[in-house]
């Protein structure tokens, strides 16, 4: 007790200096902890995104300059898989469900609102196999009801039983359906779903989009693969089979990196601090040369002099940290909210709140590493001080 | 007491290494301290007074020669069990009063008695050995800035006297006081030695040194 109210004394005597110190470790702290908690508020944000569709093969028309990224605008280009190569697939998927689907767009109206709006037409049997249903019914057959997606329905205030124009024709909306968020199989939350017949009828036999194979075991992914690539592109590339699990590591890998890159600019902020730190505790030891050597002639043993002096840095690096977790917690909601935002124009359904886990996991893990840098760059002059002839220090002026 | 003299110097030297060549502060100095005594060790600047006085204080150990304080040989041992014996039993006292100018008066006097055992609730004895001083109670609170050198000098004395030591060791104590404080504070060391302290004592003053009983002189590293 004696030695730690001597640190707070002498803390306390050079007031800006303290205060100075403890600033950096703050600035090291809310680096960390913020950066850290951007970085993993854009992964959970991205990963909400595309993370229910790991059981996806995704099989499109191939295209002679497709990137093999499903997110390319390329893929909207028209371009079809025939109804034969669909057949093929289904033999080549085997168990595994084969959804084959039009993407088109036609004009939407409601009430005075206009504008366009995906169409996603599929077998009506595959309707409530691929999407969840948030109100009303799935639309069935030849019927005229169509479903919205989720945010096309809280935008316009559609539900079930509204009516809206789709290619100038009234239709009557039996059914919304859940919020999904951006997939690489599907992105229906703006977009409005029909049943294939619904589709045909109105625009003819027409030939399919993309054909999406749910697998129901994910190691079958491989296999699965194999087979459509070698039943249809045996000649010549026909379709591009896409595996959502690498597309998905892709992602985590990058997102993974920039975290890291992330938390490296946090940690070189909090490297700066230490040196503060150390320069601070430098300089308070060669103040208290004489001091030093007093207590030593006095029967202060050397660990005593090692503990005061890094109960020093410990102090300035807990107030620090706490400081600083408590500006990190407060920049975390901002940061997370601010990062949901700037994706919310495209993303539509990134949840933009990280879970109070992970902001405490990254605060602690700043304070933490915050405390130990003050520890660690305390420890030198502390170790000098113990090191000091006594004799030496006792003259020294 | 087991008849050993409280400390005994045999045959000892202590050479400091120089770049510029060996330099022999101490050269085959031979001596004892009984309990009780008070002595004056003087000499001239540089004679190695204050080696001799380092050396009677474990705060340093000879080249060769052995030193037995209370028959105990200080030479092979360890820097803890040296600060040990310091904090145990040996006081100093110091020209510039040497107080932590961090913690108040009493805060000081209880320093040593801390370290001996941990204890913070020391603040009995140490009020005590300052009132033993003289020092008005009205200052126990007070931080060494505010307080005369006389005052400071109490301070420290009683500060080295706290851990009841077997030897007090008193570098110039009158040095930096006016002639009347330094009577009062040699006043207080006599009284200290008439109650059965040991005080060894370096001075350049002869009235200073006339209150101790012996007096060593030392001239280029020798006892003359």
């Amino acid at each position: 007790m004696l030695f730690i109210d001597l640190s707070v004394r002498n803390l306390r005597r050079h007031k800006v200096r303290s205060f100075l110190a403890t600033v950096g470790i703050i600035i090291g702290v809310v680096a960390i902890a913020s950066l850290g908690i951007m970085g993993s508020s854009l992964s959970t944000l991205v990963g909400g995104m595309v993370s229910d569709v790991s059981d996806t093969i995704l099989v499109t028309p191939h295209l002679a300059a497709s990137s093999g990224d499903p997110f390319d605008p390329r893929n909207t280009l028209a371009a079809s898989v025939s109804t034969k190569n669909v057949a093929l697939i289904e033999k080549a998927a085997g168990q595994h469900r084969t959804v084959p689907m039009i993407l088109a767009s036609d004009r939407l109206r409601v009430r005075d609102t206009s504008g366009y709006a995906t169409i996603y037409a599929m077998p009506a049997a595959d309707i409530p196999f691929l999407l969840e249903r948030e109100a009303g019914l799935y639309p069935q057959g030849r019927s005229s009801g169509v479903m919205v997606g989720s945010l096309l329905a809280d935008e316009l205030n559609l539900h079930p039983g509204s009516r809206i124009e789709v290619g100038g024709e009234s239709v009557r909306v039996v059914g919304v359906a859940a919020e999904r968020g951006m997939g690489i199989d599907i992105n229906p939350d703006y977009a409005v779903i029909v049943t294939e017949d619904w589709y045909t009828e109105r625009h003819g036999e027409r030939d399919y989009s993309r054909v999406v194979v749910k697998v129901s075991d994910l190691s079958a992914i491989e296999d699965v693969k194999a087979a459509i690539d070698q039943q249809i592109n045996r000649r010549k590339e026909v379709v591009d089979v896409l595996d959502s699990r690498e597309i998905l590591e892709l992602y985590y890998e990058t997102l993974d990196a920039m975290n890291i890159f992330l938390l490296g600019i946090g940690g070189v902020s909090l490297l700066v601090a230490s040196v503060s730190i150390l320069n601070v505790m430098i300089i308070s030891v060669t103040e208290r040369t004489a001091e030093i050597g007093l207590m030593r002639s006095i029967g202060a043993r050397k660990r005593e002099v090692l503990r005061m002096f890094l109960y020093e840095s410990l102090i300035l690096g807990v107030i620090g940290s706490i400081i600083g977790g408590i500006i990190s917690a407060a920049v975390a909601c901002y940061a997370s909210a601010s990062v949901g935002d700037l994706f919310a124009d495209f993303a539509v359904t990134g949840e933009a709140g990280i879970p109070v886990s992970v902001v405490i996991g990254y605060v602690a893990f700043a304070m933490a590493f915050g405390i130990g840098t003050s520890i660690v760059a305390g420890f030198y002059p502390a170790w000098k001080a113990a090191q000091l002839n006594p004799i030496e220090a006792l003259r020294y002026e | 007491m087991n008849g050993e003299p409280l400390l005994r110097f045999v045959d000892v030297s202590k050479v400091y290494p120089l770049p510029a060549g060996d330099v022999v502060a101490l050269d085959h100095v031979s001596l004892t301290v009984e309990h009780g005594e008070f002595i004056a060790v003087m000499g001239p600047s540089g004679s190695g007074k204050s080696t001799l006085l380092n050396m009677m204080g474990c705060l340093d150990v000879p080249t060769r020669g052995k030193i037995y304080l209370s028959g105990q040989e200080i030479s092979g041992m360890s820097d803890d069990d040296l600060t040990r014996l310091r904090r145990d039993h040996i006081g100093f006292i110091f020209q510039q009063f040497n107080l932590i100018p961090l913690l108040s008066a009493v805060e000081n006097v209880e320093f040593p008695l801390v370290l001996k055992t941990g204890r913070t609730e020391s603040r009995q004895r140490a009020v005590e050995v300052l009132r033993m001083m003289h020092l008005d109670d009205a200052l126990f609170s007070h931080k060494p800035g505010e307080l005369s050198g006389g005052e400071q000098q109490r301070v420290a004395i009683a500060r080295a006297l706290v851990n009841d030591p077997d030897l007090l060791l008193c570098d110039e104590p009158t040095g930096n006081l006016d002639t009347k404080t330094g009577m009062a504070i040699m006043e207080i060391l006599a009284t200290e030695n008439r109650e059965g302290k040991t005080i060894v004592m370096v001075t350049h003053d002869p009235g200073v040194a006339a209150y101790a009983r012996r007096t060593i002189r030392i001239v280029d590293g020798r006892v003359a």
